[in-house]
């Protein structure tokens, strides 16, 4: 069981300090990831939940490297990820990211086959070489290289184009592809083929998936694991039946039960959580999730509860799973009960 | 029994601002109660969205060709003159869009806005339309109200923002509000607050709503009616609960089926519909539909099915609805 994880993220944080005012005054800063610590398994999928601020877009920009973290440090197959040219290189060979906007991220006046060889010739595959893979590729995800292969992305659907960023991604073989928000702009009939796709392509390539999504539905049926994030820190972690059978902490149990209805006979009788998640620029003292959550007491706005283990392979970030906390609702102290 | 309150008769919207005519809406037949909540629900390019601003003769005058009825109160809109239709916007039929930072003016304050379109259909004093727009802030929950009147739409956060344009909307006592997609770029937790929301104020003013969603799970929240569209055509209609549960329509099935739902087991293939919607500027002869269903025979390929009534409760435009029946609640794992 104990694999060695193929990602190991530690202590990460993102500050993004805000511009300055004009006369000095000290500039607030975005805490957009605070301090998180996970693993990502070889030949899993990590599902990333989580609402709007809460940090987990900025999570697979960190992963990728794209933008640097604050501090913390990432270990990709037990090297660390440095932001040395050579080393980056390197590393973005294993890890490629789809994103969600499928316009935006290909280049508008690059036919879709050029898009797809331009990383590995530029990884130095000769060009004959890089062809013959895109083709090969274009085939795997469902776009007939003929038809397909010397059209312009403006002349794609959504859902094509999708399907091309996809085959880009896996131009270079990668080990780990950060699937953000990768599915959520297709209509409902187009993301099911897709999800259907990236089932698939993970068995025949063997890859591993960070899947980032604000859709639950979704998260629970490609994930193996979830995390939950809350402004910039992971409220719960574990096993995706756990997480979403057995939710330990509030945040996640409000979130699973805003989820819609589907039978018309039982639709939801309550807001499950009130008001706006707040601002990632003045977050809360203590539990960030203190000022909306229906059990908060005393401690929780004074001390911030650990990620905590609270059974095997599920952690949460709450006093009412913590021993000992102080909160009302936690397990008593092993020590207390031993002197019983 | 007495005429329903809102009323489309074979509604056609051609947009023909472009190289070859776009058929957005192509003959939708629709009729909403007072006090009934209706959802439209279709993937984008279904016409869904063109239908309701139809309604309201949004769509660019110059560049859009539209045939068929709308009724509403007994008016013919069609018909309305330029005075008769700014009264009708807002004071009869008032529409809530997916993203308020677009709908709200940056540049007025929230207050401003609302006193603003009160006095545009009223004869009354500013200091009573600021009353009014207090009430109706409280009435959407706006935490500290008073003071939220006096922000700008910039200054709130998006479920606040979409509170602020329901108020707006609700300000000259309209009886239809149209949503278009009003919680589709919500976070889960807001969009729940939201939807909550609307049935509750449908229920107490006694509005109809048209609510227009790509959204089934968001859909069974709010509505009794469940209107499916393809193509710029309803192919099923009926309660929610028979939409739901006893759907007849390949495509209906085929949406129910598709969704990544918790009932599934996890790494089973989705039943996803093959192939993708068709092109509105080129559309077949026969079923829009038939191009992607497993079921579709060559009559499909020739005519145009009409709405039949099915014993289930749903009205199905599709010829082979002999071949669809399920077990009720199947397809939603009940």
């Amino acid at each position: 069981m104990s694999r060695q994880p193929l990602l190991q993220v530690r202590g990460l944080k993102k500050h993004f300090p805000l511009e300055r005012k004009l006369f000095g005054g000290a500039g607030k800063t975005v805490h957009a990831v605070d301090g998180v610590d996970f693993d990502v398994l070889e030949g899993e999928t990590l599902g990333v939940v989580g609402e709007s601020g809460c940090g987990k877009s900025t999570t697979a920009r960190l992963l990728m490297h794209l933008i640097d973290p604050t501090i913390g440090t990432i270990v990709f197959d037990g090297a660390p990820v440095e932001n040395t040219r050579l080393s980056l290189r390197n590393y973005r060979r294993r890890v490629q990211m789809v994103f969600q906007d499928s316009y935006s991220s290909l280049n508008p006046r690059l036919t879709i086959e050029a898009s797809i060889a331009f990383g590995p010739e530029v990884h130095g595959t000769p060009k004959k070489e890089a062809l013959a893979r895109t083709h090969d590729l274009l085939e795997r995800v469902g776009l007939e290289p003929a038809r397909f292969a010397e059209r312009y992305p403006h002349e794609l659907s959504g859902g094509q184009r999708q399907r091309v960023n996809i085959a880009r991604a896996l131009a270079l073989q990668p080990k780990v592809i950060i699937l953000d928000e990768a599915v959520s702009a297709l209509d409902k009939s187009v993301e099911a083929q897709v999800l259907n796709l990236l089932l698939d392509l993970k068995e025949e390539f063997g890859l591993t998936y960070v899947f980032i999504s604000h859709d639950l539905n979704v998260v629970q049926f490609v994930s193996d694991r979830v995390m939950v994030m809350y402004l910039g820190k992971i409220a719960e972690l574990g096993r995706s039946e756990t997480v979403f059978g057995n939710a330990r902490h509030p945040y996640s149990t409000a979130l699973l039960s805003s989820m819609p209805s589907i039978d018309p006979d039982n639709r939801t009788q309550h807001v499950p959580l009130a008001g706006d998640p707040p601002n990632p620029i003045d977050p809360p003292a203590g539990c960030r999730f203190h000022t909306r959550c229906a059990h908060a007491e005393t401690v929780c706005s004074l001390t911030e509860p650990p990620l905590a283990q609270v059974e095997p392979d599920h952690q949460a970030a709450c006093h009412m799973g913590v021993a000992g906390s102080g909160h009302s609702r936690a397990p008593e102290a092993r020590t207390a009960a031993a002197a019983e | 029994m007495a005429d329903p309150y809102l009323r489309l008769d074979q509604l056609e919207v051609t947009f023909t601002g472009g190289r070859s005519p776009v058929r957005a809406v192509n003959g939708v037949d629709l009729t909403v109660d007072s006090g009934e909540t209706v959802a439209l629900i279709g993937e984008s390019g279904s016409g869904k969205s063109v239908t309701l601003r139809a309604i309201l003769r949004l769509n660019p005058e110059k560049k859009t060709r539209i045939g068929g009825k709308v009724t509403v109160g007994g008016r013919d809109v069609m018909g309305l003159g330029n005075k008769a239709l700014a009264q009708f916007r807002g004071g009869e039929v008032a529409m809530i869009f997916q993203e308020p930072l677009l709908a709200l003016d940056p540049v007025y304050t929230l207050g401003d806005q609302i006193t603003e379109a009160i006095r545009r259909h009223e004869p009354i004093s500013k200091a009573d339309a600021r009353k009014r727009a207090l009430s109706l802030f409280e009435r959407v929950r706006i935490p500290s109200p008073e003071r939220r009147l006096d922000t700008y739409p910039h200054e709130m956060s998006g479920g606040m923002r979409q509170r602020a344009m329901i108020a707006l909307a609700l300000a000259c006592n309209p009886k239809v509000l149209l949503a278009d997609e009003p919680t589709t770029a919500l976070d889960a937790t807001v969009q729940i607050q939201i939807l909550l929301l609307l049935r509750e104020l449908q229920r107490e003013f006694g509005l109809s709503i048209i609510f227009v969603t790509h959204d089934l799970g968001a859909a069974v929240e709010v509505a009794d009616r469940i209107a499916v569209m393809y193509a710029g055509r309803i192919v099923e209609e009926g309660s929610a609960r028979d939409i739901i549960h006893t759907p007849r329509h390949p495509y209906t099935i085929g949406l129910l089926k598709s969704r990544a739902h918790g009932a599934m087991t996890k790494g089973r293939r989705l039943d996803a519909i093959a192939g993708s919607p068709p092109d509105l500027a080129d559309l077949p002869k026969g079923c829009a539909f038939a191009a992607r269903c497993t079921l579709a025979t060559d009559p499909c390929r020739q005519t145009q099915p009409e709405l039949i009534q099915t014993e289930t409760g749903t009205r199905a435009r599709c010829l082979r609805t002999d071949q669809t029946l399920t077990r009720p609640g199947e397809l939603v794992g009940a």
